[in-house]
């Protein structure tokens, strides 16, 4: 009876135990729900949608909605499937989180190891921008894009992407190399290292967690980012959620449904692979953000 | 403040060349620099811009005369936008409530010495790998009325049974509180669960030595112990509820007509679609506002409670 005011599995508690696991098991589903409805949908053929219902499962398993998401599904006027955009995505998401997560590293060592006067109030004006509403840099930056000549590119959604993720990547990096104790650095600037040979020799060997939970977070962002794709990019240039919404959007005659499923499907599938294979870190990425100092 | 080991402290005790010394003392500024710089301009500077532009009569094209407060007079003539407004109070006091409540509560459970509980807990969690897009997408074919959720409960036998709140006017908005909850409780139930393993046992066995139930025991000791939870769980979710845009976008589009607008999709649709510049920076300096004004006093009584 190590702490009774949890529910043990014994006595009067059998019964609220059996009634805690109820209600998990039912929220389990409820979460689950729209993702086993989006995967038997989009496996259903038209006619299996309308004959059938939300939760039944397909009669026929087919493919078909898949080939033509991927391929031929219309979004807006372009009728070549979401291949493109998916391709687009990864070209931009890619670049813009190694070069944030770079960035950001350094940061963090300027900030914990290298401090200089001013640096720590520096850091909480940049802190602020986390917070901000991007409607209100929206106006500004699509005419400065403008000016650099990266408007409607994939460099332009690179340099956005990175501009507004290094708060958060300074931010992780920071926080996380404040616990590395400081006799380590000490000891080697003594021995006559330098800034750049105390970051590849100590800070970095100790980084991947760090490092791993920054790229993910970045990584879920910004492939999961809308608004500053559909604001920034048109036509064949979007990223793939501007092309998904654009593809549900499109009305054509009669209304796909698994069509638009294996799309949502294909948009998601890479974060929620991360998810999947690194979800620890996904959600100390995601209390790290939150939780700050 | 503990010590900092600046660049010069290290010049003092290390015998090397000047030359050395000073690329050592310049090298940390360098390197933030340009990050320092790119908050300056992209943030601060473009609040600025924008703010500018909110003074402006700047229609498809950026102007840059004052014209005073014609674009907010403007704004909160606009019945879109007091709608946008009313739909935000909605959408975010419901968001915010069902998000902590739920997450509190799957919390509470999971924290029973549930077997599988980090089976249960990601599932729980992955709607938030995914994006608004997504969610919106799902939600959208769910509760369309012809042949989702309602059809389902009609074929169960319920024949006048109706859920049409996607597509009806004023009932939208509430639609959207579905998915949003949906997509976000997990996380808050995360923040809760870590803030629950974190609560020192000592006072909640002294507690039990008194006699008091786990009811009690939840109810007045636990659950207040979690305010700085609460304080942080808030602060995301109304942030998260006052940009809300993909969300909108992907499950409503707005509509039907702009019965379910937020201040962000009007932001989105007259500054970019309607060429009303001046008007969308308007709406955006409010969203500003409102993030300052829900912010900084939170944050402001929240510090002074800790110190």
């Amino acid at each position: 009876m190590a702490e009774p005011y949890r529910t043990q599995a014994v006595g009067p508690h059998l019964v609220a135990r059996a009634a805690v696991y109820t209600l998990l098991i039912l929220f389990a589903l409820y979460y689950l729900m729209p993702l086993f409805v989006m995967i038997t949908t989009s496996l259903k053929s038209l006619d299996d949608i309308r004959s059938g219902n939300l939760v039944a499962l397909p009669r026929a398993v087919s493919l078909d909605a898949w080939v033509k998401a991927w391929g031929s599904a219309c979004t807006g006027v372009f009728c070549g499937g979401l291949k493109g955009n998916f391709m687009n995505s990864v070209s931009f998401v890619v670049p813009a989180v190694v070069i944030s997560t770079l960035i950001g590293a350094f940061n963090g060592y300027v900030l914990t190891m290298w401090r200089f006067k001013g640096s720590d109030a520096l850091f909480t004006l940049l802190l602020i921008g986390c917070f901000i509403p991007f409607q209100v840099v929206l106006l500004p930056m699509a005419q400065t894009l403008g000016w650099l000549g990266i408007a409607n590119s994939i460099p332009g959604l690179i340099f956005v992407h990175v501009v507004y993720g290094l708060a958060f990547t300074t931010l992780f990096f920071r926080n996380f190399y404040v616990t590395v104790p400081s006799e380590l650095t000490k000891a080697a600037r003594i021995d006559g290292a330098g800034f750049f040979t105390i970051f590849w020799r100590i800070i970095l060997p100790l980084s991947p967690p760090i490092i791993v939970v920054c790229v993910i977070w970045q990584f879920t962002q910004i492939w999961n980012d809308f608004l500053f794709g559909v604001v920034f990019s048109s036509g064949q240039r979007q990223p793939i959620t501007v092309a998904l919404n654009n593809l549900v959007n499109t009305t054509t005659g009669v209304k796909e449904y698994n069509v638009d499923m294996a799309a949502a499907i294909i948009a998601a599938l890479p974060t929620l692979f991360v998810y999947v294979v690194a979800g620890k870190y996904f959600l100390r990425g995601l209390t790290a953000g939150a939780v700050k100092g | 403040m503990t010590p900092s080991v600046a660049g010069a402290d290290a010049a003092l005790v290390r015998p090397r060349k000047h030359l050395a010394d000073y690329v050592e003392t310049v090298l940390p500024k360098v390197v933030l620099g340009p990050t320092l710089l790119c908050g300056l301009i992209f943030v601060y500077g473009f609040i600025l811009w924008t703010a500018w532009l909110s003074f402006t009569e700047s229609r498809i094209l950026p102007r840059y005369d004052f014209a005073g407060l014609v674009q907010y007079v403007a704004l909160f003539a606009n019945d879109r936008w007091w709608i946008a407004l009313k739909n935000l109070g909605i959408f975010g006091g419901l968001f915010i409530l069902f998000c902590l409540a739920i997450g509190l509560l799957l919390a509470i459970l999971l924290d029973q010495r549930i077997r599988a509980e980090g089976f249960l807990r990601s599932i729980y969690l992955y709607p938030m790998a995914l994006s608004f897009i997504v969610t919106g997408t799902a939600w959208r074919w769910i509760l369309n009325p012809g042949l989702g959720f309602e059809h389902l409960v009609r074929q169960l036998g319920f024949e006048h049974f109706t859920f049409d709140w996607i597509v009806t006017p004023g009932m939208s908005i509430y639609a959207v509180v579905i998915a949003g909850a949906w997509q976000s409780t997990g996380f808050v139930m995360a923040l809760f669960l870590a803030g629950l393993r974190g609560i020192d046992d000592s006072i909640i066995k002294a507690a039990q030595v008194d006699g008091a139930g786990p009811v009690r025991i939840y109810a007045s000791i636990i659950i207040p112990s979690l305010r700085p939870v609460f304080f942080s769980s808030l602060i995301i979710l109304g942030h998260i509820a006052i940009k809300s845009f993909d969300l909108v976008m992907a499950l409503t589009g707005g509509g039907p007509g702009f019965s379910s607008d937020l201040p962000a999709t009007f932001m989105y649709t007259f500054a970019f679609n309607r060429n009303q510049i001046g008007l969308g920076a308007a709406s955006a300096m409010m969203m500003l506002m409102t993030v300052v004004a829900i912010i900084v006093p939170m944050i402001y009584s929240e510090t002074r409670r800790r110190g």
